[in-house]
């Protein structure tokens, strides 16, 4: 079990390694450092002056790959690839391009957004694998019906709406919670309950469905319709065999995004005013700081990729038929 | 010439996936294996109401992908084209293009929505609610005849709906006639008692629903803006049609520039297995391992500064706006040709170890032929199904990028943009619902009928879903398709 993981955790480092070279091309080769620096200054009369500056401060004057006037190691060492690339590696973010320091912000900022995206996660799979169990006790039936009818109803609705029309009914109408803002501590409780509400209550249609087709699926199995011959009740059936039965395709899609819980949601966490991960990157692109996006991707794909050996592992605590070899 | 006419990008596409559904639809036609599912399809009630609301919305972003430009004066014997690019749908709704307000007003109104400082007859100043430049202008006395013209203007564009409905169901009802060899009655009755084989009854009600509602709207729109301006004044009902093909675009043009990537590389990794499976292999799952969220920001970000950096590359802002949408569908393609390679690779795998392809081996046919004659034709089930099923979710991922602010550009209507202007407006006193509202209704217009399509799609094609457990539905469906082989048996 610990040799698969480490070396798990080997298969990663050549992902990671091209994750890297994905935004490292995508960031310095596509557009010049000069070209960023306009973008920046704005494209209109800017002097190369201006531009020399802008890239000294941020580092951004160094050769991208080989540095020829650099002596010994420095010749690799001092060029954009090594400090803004490679550094990344031992999560040395650097400084954003407004000159904050990445690391800092990133820790600071990433418990707000995980004291939004963790209860709608529980709460959310709660109520889903409920609804869907519910759906399945009643299939063929109009109760299993008009749920598939209203998943699909749901499901059909943009996300947007759900935030701008739960903030007008509960934060406007009713004027029951602040529509949005945070607070440390235990106050941040009035201003968590509306974005968790909403986002448990956005994922209802596509998550519900998607749970009902895998027990649907399990529960036409035959080893089923063995344990309803023995006699059992249908409700010790769908606890006792299909729930557990259905765990695996379940963590399949759940445990990977444990991880990503850490970076939130951008959408909510714009409309709320949550000072979390997610406003922190819509914040970013907003004002084209391009380092403060770059650390942020490779953060989300070394999270998956946590999020996917995680995902290996739990299959074996579930499921004592999975071995790893 | 009074008109140039303007090709973009996406248009180019555009016409290239018509011809190719064109072109499939002709090969189908030819094949009866490869008409039965779609024989199921067209026997499913929800998939075809879902069709017939689909298929006005492809027709009106359709007639919005043809774009010219007018001529604005012939200067040296040459005819300069004015800046603006038009469309097809342009021209056709001018009207609600063109009748601009001041700013906001609601549904309906003949007033604008704030108070002005107005100039009165006698020379003094009030503040009041002054009338609307087009909407309602024809109106004496708009508290007295309001209500009496709505009514007669709806009541008008309701009756021309229902006529037109009357004789689509007639021409419907005569071509059913002359196949059962039946009278015009018999085969009324029979749809209206849902005994056709294809659900006509479903499909006429969703008709008359469409048919109605867009005649009355069509009606009152000739004189009011019935969903009210926004706040540059432009109709909000022009902004939902033209945001329709906006959506349409993102949701069809992705899944078209992704489909070869996947194709090729999954069917090879899956086929060739070895090292080019190693490497496929590796790339997408570096590319998957990117949040999507996060890999589509990076890339449209950096596009736009190249985009600003080189302004003297677009002639017009509609042409900066276009190549724009098309570089977001590639990098919406990039991101999501991972998902269906890896099926496709699966499926690949199963395959080579069939029989028939080990027989082709033997017989010494080369790879290429193996490839397209025999893998090709048994995974063209999982690409339609996974086609489909991606639209909806495309056309949803659309309105939350621009409104991330790495969607569409701004200049571009579409119902990212609309729901993005909708928010400050929702914070007004009183409160500017009615864009966010249309928005709204017609993303889930749309989205629905995409999504019950798509179901439909997928139960005729996906072989996991035919071996379902019996269920009381499952067997009436059996039954039925007793009859409907029966029914096809006679007719012939």
């Amino acid at each position: 079990m610990i040799s698969y993981i480490i070396r798990r955790i080997f298969y990663a480092i050549p992902i990671l390694v091209g994750v890297n070279l994905i935004t490292f091309a995508l960031f310095f080769v596509v557009n010049t450092p000069d070209d960023m620096a306009r973008a920046q200054l704005g494209v209109k009369r800017v002097t190369p002056e201006a531009i020399g500056k802008w890239k000294e401060e941020r580092g951004y004057h160094k050769p991208l790959l080989y540095n020829a006037q650099a002596a010994g190691r420095g010749a690799v060492t001092e060029t954009i690839f090594f400090e803004k690339s490679v550094k990344l590696f031992v999560f040395d973010f650097g400084r954003s391009d407004q000159g904050r320091d990445i690391g800092y912000d990133i820790r600071t900022r990433m418990w707000a957004s995980l004291a939004i995206a963790l209860p709608v996660f529980l709460v959310g799979l709660l109520a889903y694998i409920t609804f869907a169990l519910l759906m399945a006790f009643f299939r063929a039936t109009y109760v299993d019906f008009w749920g598939v009818v209203a998943c699909v109803l749901m499901m059909s609705i943009s996300g947007l709406f759900y935030i701008i029309g739960g903030q007008y009914l509960v934060g406007k109408l009713l004027n029951v919670v602040p529509i949005s803002g945070y607070d440390e501590g235990a106050d941040a409780l009035k201003f968590l309950i509306l974005p968790v509400l909403i986002g448990v209550v956005s994922g209802i249609g596509a998550n519900t469905r998607w749970y009902r087709t895998i027990f649907l699926e399990e529960i036409s199995k035959d080893y089923v319709r063995t344990a309803r011959a023995k006699g059992l009740s249908e409700i010790r059936v769908l606890f006792r065999h299909v729930l557990q039965n259905a765990m695996i395709p379940v963590l399949t899609g759940v445990v990977v995004v444990i991880p990503l819980l850490f970076m939130g949601s951008l959408i909510a966490e714009a409309f709320f005013g949550i000072p979390g991960l997610g406003s922190y990157t819509i914040d970013a692109i907003n004002s084209q700081d391009f380092a403060v996006v770059r650390a942020m991707v490779f953060l989300g794909s070394v999270l998956y990729i946590i999020g996917l050996i995680l995902t290996d592992i739990s299959y074996t605590l579930v499921d004592p038929r999975v071995r790893f070899e | 010439m009074p008109f140039k006419p303007v090709i973009l990008w996406t248009d180019a596409l555009v016409y290239l996936l018509v011809a190719v559904v064109i072109a499939l639809a002709l090969y189908i036609r030819g094949h009866e294996h490869l008409r039965a599912p779609w024989r199921s399809v067209a026997r499913n009630a929800s998939g075809m109401a879902a069709g017939t609301v689909l298929v006005f919305f492809v027709a009106i972003g359709l007639v919005d992908s043809f774009h010219y430009r007018t001529a604005v004066s012939v200067k040296d014997g040459k005819t300069v084209y004015a800046v603006e690019v038009l469309s097809a749908l342009d021209a056709i709704v001018e009207p609600l293009r063109t009748r601009k307000e001041k700013t906001y007003s609601s549904p309906l109104a003949t007033h604008l929505y704030a108070k002005e400082t107005m100039e009165l007859p006698d020379g003094r100043t009030a503040r009041d609610y002054p009338r609307l430049k087009h909407g309602g202008a024809h109106l004496g006395n708009p508290e007295a005849e309001f209500a009496s013209d709505i009514a007669g203007n709806a009541l008008r564009g309701a009756a021309a709906g229902a006529a037109l409905w009357g004789a689509v169901a007639l021409l419907l009802c005569v071509l059913l006639a002359r196949r059962r060899h039946a009278g015009v009655g018999a085969a009324w009755r029979a749809v209206w008692r849902g005994e056709t084989e294809v659900p006509w009854r479903a499909v006429l009600v969703t008709l008359a629903l469409v048919l109605v509602a867009g005649g009355v709207l069509a009606a009152l729109s000739v004189k009011y803006h019935v969903l009210g301006t926004s706040k540059v004044g432009q109709d909000v009902l022009y902004l939902s049609l033209k945001s329709i093909r906006t959506g349409l675009v993102i949701g069809t043009l992705t899944t078209l520039i992704m489909l070869p990537f996947a194709l090729l590389l999954g069917v090879m990794a899956g086929y060739f297995r070895g090292w080019v499976d190693d490497v496929i292999q590796y790339l997408y799952t570096t590319l998957s391992s990117i949040p999507g969220v996060l890999l589509i920001a990076a890339a449209v970000l950096m596009m736009q500064v190249y985009i600003d950096t080189h302004p003297e590359l677009f002639e017009t802002v509609t042409e900066r706006a276009d190549l724009r949408l098309l570089f977001l569908c590639i990098i919406l393609g990039i991101t999501s040709w991972t998902g269906l390679a890896r099926l496709l690779r699966g499926e690949a795998l199963k395959l080579r170890e069939m029989e028939y392809i080990q027989a082709a081996h033997a017989f010494g046919v080369s790879h290429l032929r193996i490839i397209v004659r025999h893998i090709l034709p048994n995974v063209m089930h999982i690409v339609l199904i996974a086609v489909v099923m991606d639209f909806s979710g495309l056309v949803l991922a659309e309105a939350v990028l621009s409104y991330v602010g790495v969607g569409v550009d701004p200049s571009m209507i579409s119902f990212g943009t609309m729901i993005n202007s909708a928010r400050l407006e929702m914070a007004r006193e009183p409160m500017v619902w009615w864009s966010l509202l249309a928005a709204f209704t017609f993303m889930l217009m749309m989205v629905l009928s995409a999504n019950l399509f798509a179901d439909a799609v997928r139960d005729a094609f996906d072989p996991r879903v035919k071996s379902r457990v019996l269920t009381p539905e499952r067997l009436r469906e059996i039954a039925a398709d007793g009859t409907g082989t029966r029914q096809a048996g006679r007719t012939a």
